[in-house]
């Protein structure tokens, strides 16, 4: 088992190095932040100068290994566009984020799993059929599209919910939430819905398709016929048995919605990491995009390096494989 | 210590009860953020615009557009010619209550100055200062100049005590890798004092009860939001959510204009749309450069459609331009301001009389988030090129790919939007882009043409201190240029801002910078 954790966490480190040379290729293409950085004033010589001082004029080599040097001990650097600590920076945004994925995240499960039910018990009816239906459309609907219409039915047609921002914040240590305050739920609302259509959709097919699985079962059948009230044996004994894999998709898929949350974070200004990037992106504010790069890739390899330590644990045979693979490889 | 913070408290307590009855409140959704509370910290003019709510300058601009006293209060160049002697006003105070001396501005002036700030450009004539006396001071330029007020109107005030007590005498230098405290503070004279800021959320502004002009607006608090997504913008303020914006979405104005409640504020912004030419050797393809003759730049002039551009493209709102500065500029004269008219048998005659081969391939450089509409107007373009024989290769990327490309002379045909800003003169772009590249001059020339004649009343013009002698001077110069046709001139770009009903005064400046202490919210008092 040891051994499989550390062969696992040096893959891990492996992949974060891959992701920060492939940032550092594609920076590149990025353009120049000095010229987004100073005035129309400024002359050719004092943009060399500080192109110098920023060391945009090393080596591509140079400039990854100072990255990754300073990276491991956690250091950053500061924001060309802010000019604050990048990390600070990223640190103040991702309570917003989080808090966003998490009600997300919470919303598609509450809404996804009993569709998911009644479309698998209640199969070919018309009402599953118009929900199957719905659920192509959650499917291919951009985000943004989803957050216009949100904005323009509950901000501008009705006045109930604000178009944007985050509301009141109440500071917890260094962790600011919104949850705590009306203004804050309220604005909490609209960008949660849009980011978790796509996942309710998700949610909802893994679950009818698990739940069809089990309907067949015998154990159901055998429930049924011993004259278990119908809704019981569905929602409690058959969807219980449906609910792993929902978990596991569930806990795989909180990288994604902090991946693309970007797009509902522009929709709603909402002040996350995601805006945080975009933003970086137009002023070619290197630190920062590195940075984010950086932190969603680790919480993507932390989240699969979890998912696979916990499935060696629960299954020996992956273990053995790993160890045979390794042996011979 | 006592008594002061009795004083203190009760000032809190006060402005307390005041927050508790109606308060004018301004919520400005713009379409991005500051960069920092330090306008000395990054070359950019939306972030100086919005701190001159905190910080002053010596001088400003008033409601015309024209320089008035603000932290001066008279000033004289001393027999030397060289040397500018300010008279300060007296009795002005910092939001820190510290007394405004002639040893503020002798810092700033250094810390603006500085090697490692990025707005030293905003200043290029000054050497030196000396303090006279508290509310004296002189400064001493690098040769005769007319244009120091020009550049003092965006070279903000910093106090001197702050800045020593905080470490921040000089301006954040991120090559150094360390955090400024001015990043996240601010202290100056004017009508607004900065409450709290979260970047990318909010920044929230209060009247200062204490400034030294009397105020003409009535605004209690500013709430700046920035919203990047124009849809979400438009929705935030057809919702009232927010009530003003100084970037109201071409595409959504008519749609504002006809919502209840909602006044769209359009105008002609100053800057000026032109078309650039290559005058080196040889194209970027390595094929020899034709532009480099007046007669086909002529020709590519006469080749487009400008009138078609102006409504098609432009919805009409643009105003076209044959002068490459607008008319409220000093130096912009009306004779100057003519177009050829759209020809195109006679630029393709043109173009066989300087035996440019027909098919001609060259590249066509645009910014993809740079000026309204310009991947639009260069589409167009590229075309109307396309129909007298030539072979525009366009080329859209964002700006910071473009300039790179374009300062390096890698591209050969080029947009540019010149609003002369900050110094509202022509000599801003004649010395920036038409003057020979050398030193401090021609940074944006770059095309790489020289024009010794021009450079010559172009370097006239920059010591003349008679306004009248220099501003002819100037209008000559750009005569050399219109003939020239160094650079083609389109048309000035629309602007439009967009207020809710309840803000009943928000006067549109066409440098496009809202000054929201002419601004009046009609509510309640």
């Amino acid at each position: 088992m040891l051994a499989f954790l550390i062969k696992r966490t040096a893959n891990a480190a492996f992949v974060m190095l891959a992701v920060a040379f492939l940032a550092f290729v594609i920076f590149r293409f990025f353009g120049d932040p000095v010229e987004m950085m100073v005035n129309e004033q400024a002359t050719q010589a004092d943009r060399a100068e500080l192109r110098e001082r920023l060391g945009l004029n090393d080596g591509f080599a140079t400039q990854y290994a100072r990255f990754v040097t300073n990276a491991v001990q956690g250091d950053f650097g500061i924001s060309y566009r802010n000019q604050q600590d990048v990390m600070v920076l990223i640190g103040e945004r991702f309570p917003a984020t989080f808090e966003l994925v998490l009600v997300a995240t919470a919303i598609s499960l509450v809404v996804g799993i009993p569709l998911g039910v009644i479309t698998a018990i209640h199969r070919n009816s018309r009402l599953a059929n118009a929900l199957q239906l719905g659920s192509i459309v959650g499917v291919s609907l951009p985000s943004f599209v989803v957050g216009i219409m949100l904005i323009l039915a509950f901000s501008v047609n009705l006045g109930w919910l604000p178009a944007f921002g985050r509301g009141e914040t109440v500071d917890i240590g260094w962790w600011s939430t919104g949850l705590l305050t009306p203004s804050g739920r309220a604005a909490l609302v609209l960008p949660a819905i849009s980011l978790s259509t796509f996942q309710i959709t998700l949610v909802m097919r893994l679950v009818r398709a698990e739940m069809l699985e089990t309907l067949r079962t015998d154990y159901v059948k055998f429930a049924r016929a011993r004259g278990i009230p119908v809704a019981r044996v569905h929602w409690r004994h058959a969807l219980r048995n449906c609910l792993m894999p929902v978990v596991t998709l569930t806990g795989m898929q909180i990288g994604n919605l902090i991946a693309f949350a970007l797009v509902t974070e522009t929709v709603f200004q909402w002040p996350g990491m995601g805006l945080l990037f975009i933003q970086a992106v137009t002023f070619v504010d290197i630190p920062v995009m590195a940075a984010y790069l950086m932190l969603v890739s680790f919480i993507f390899v932390v989240l699969n390096t979890l998912v696979d330590v916990t499935y060696a644990w629960v299954d020996p045979r992956l273990r053995d494989d790993a160890a045979r693979a390794g042996a011979n490889g | 210590m006592k008594l002061r913070q009795i004083l203190l408290a009760s000032a809190a307590a006060a402005v307390l009860a005041g927050a508790a009855q109606a308060e004018n409140v301004l919520k400005w959704g713009a379409n991005r953020d500051i960069g920092s509370l330090d306008p000395y910290s990054y070359g950019d003019s939306f972030t100086i615009n919005v701190l001159n709510h905190v910080y002053e300058g010596l001088v400003r601009y008033n409601e015309d557009l024209k320089i008035e006293p603000a932290l001066a209060t008279s000033w004289e160049i001393l027999d030397d010619q060289v040397t500018w002697r300010f008279h300060l006003r007296e009795g002005v105070t910092f939001h820190n209550g510290n007394p405004f001396t002639a040893d503020d501005v002798q810092a700033s002036l250094t810390r603006v100055s500085d090697k490692t700030s990025p707005l030293k450009g905003n200043l290029p004539a000054y050497v030196s200062s000396t303090v006279v006396d508290d509310h004296t001071i002189d400064i001493k330029l690098n040769g005769t100049y007319p244009l120091l007020l020009n550049d003092l109107t965006n070279i903000h005030i910093f106090d001197k005590e702050w800045m020593t007590e905080h470490d921040a005498l000089l301006p954040t230098d991120i090559g150094a890798g360390v955090e400024g405290y001015a990043t996240y503070n601010a202290n100056g004279t004017g009508p607004f004092i900065v409450e709290s800021r979260q970047p990318d959320a909010k920044t929230v502004f209060v009247v200062n009860p204490d400034w030294w002009d009397t105020p003409r607006h009535n605004i209690d608090r500013i709430e700046l939001t920035p919203v990047t997504s124009p849809a979400t913008r438009v929705a935030a303020l057809l919702s009232g959510e927010i009530n003003f914006t100084n970037d109201a979405p071409v595409q959504d104005l008519p749609r504002l204009a006809a919502a209840p409640g909602v006044n769209v504020l359009e105008g002609v912004d100053l800057r000026t749309v032109m078309i650039g030419f290559p005058f080196r050797e040889t194209l970027v393809s390595g094929e020899p450069n034709p532009f480099a003759d007046v007669k086909v730049r002529e020709a590519l002039y006469k080749a487009i459609d400008l009138d078609l551009i102006h409504q098609k493209v432009m919805r009409g709102k643009s105003r076209i331009a044959g002068a490459t500065v607008a008319p409220p500029i000093p130096g912009y004269s009306e004779e100057l301001d003519t177009v050829p008219g759209y020809d195109p048998e006679a630029a393709k005659a043109l173009l066989a009389g300087a035996g440019v081969p027909e098919g001609l391939v060259f590249d066509f450089s645009c910014v993809s988030d740079g000026l309204v509409n310009e991947e639009q107007f260069c589409q167009a373009i590229a075309s109307m090129w396309a129909r007298i024989g030539l072979a525009p290769k366009l080329d859209v990327a964002p700006r910071a790919v473009q300039t790179p490309k374009r300062t390096s002379g890698k591209t050969d045909v080029y947009t540019l939007g010149w609003a002369t800003l900050p110094m509202l003169d022509a000599y801003s772009p004649l010395l920036q882009i038409f003057h020979t590249k050398e030193g401090n001059s021609g940074v944006f020339n770059w095309g790489g043409w020289s024009f010794p004649e021009l450079d010559a009343l172009i370097d006239a013009a920059g010591s003349e201190l008679d306004t009248d002698k220099r501003l002819a001077l100037e209008t000559e110069a750009l005569g050399i240029v219109k003939t020239e046709h160094i650079m083609i001139p389109l048309h000035q770009q629309p602007m439009a801002w967009a207020v809710t009903e309840d803000v009943t005064e928000m006067p549109l400046f066409p440098d496009n910078k809202p000054r929201l202490w002419y601004a009046r919210i009609g509510s309640g008092s």
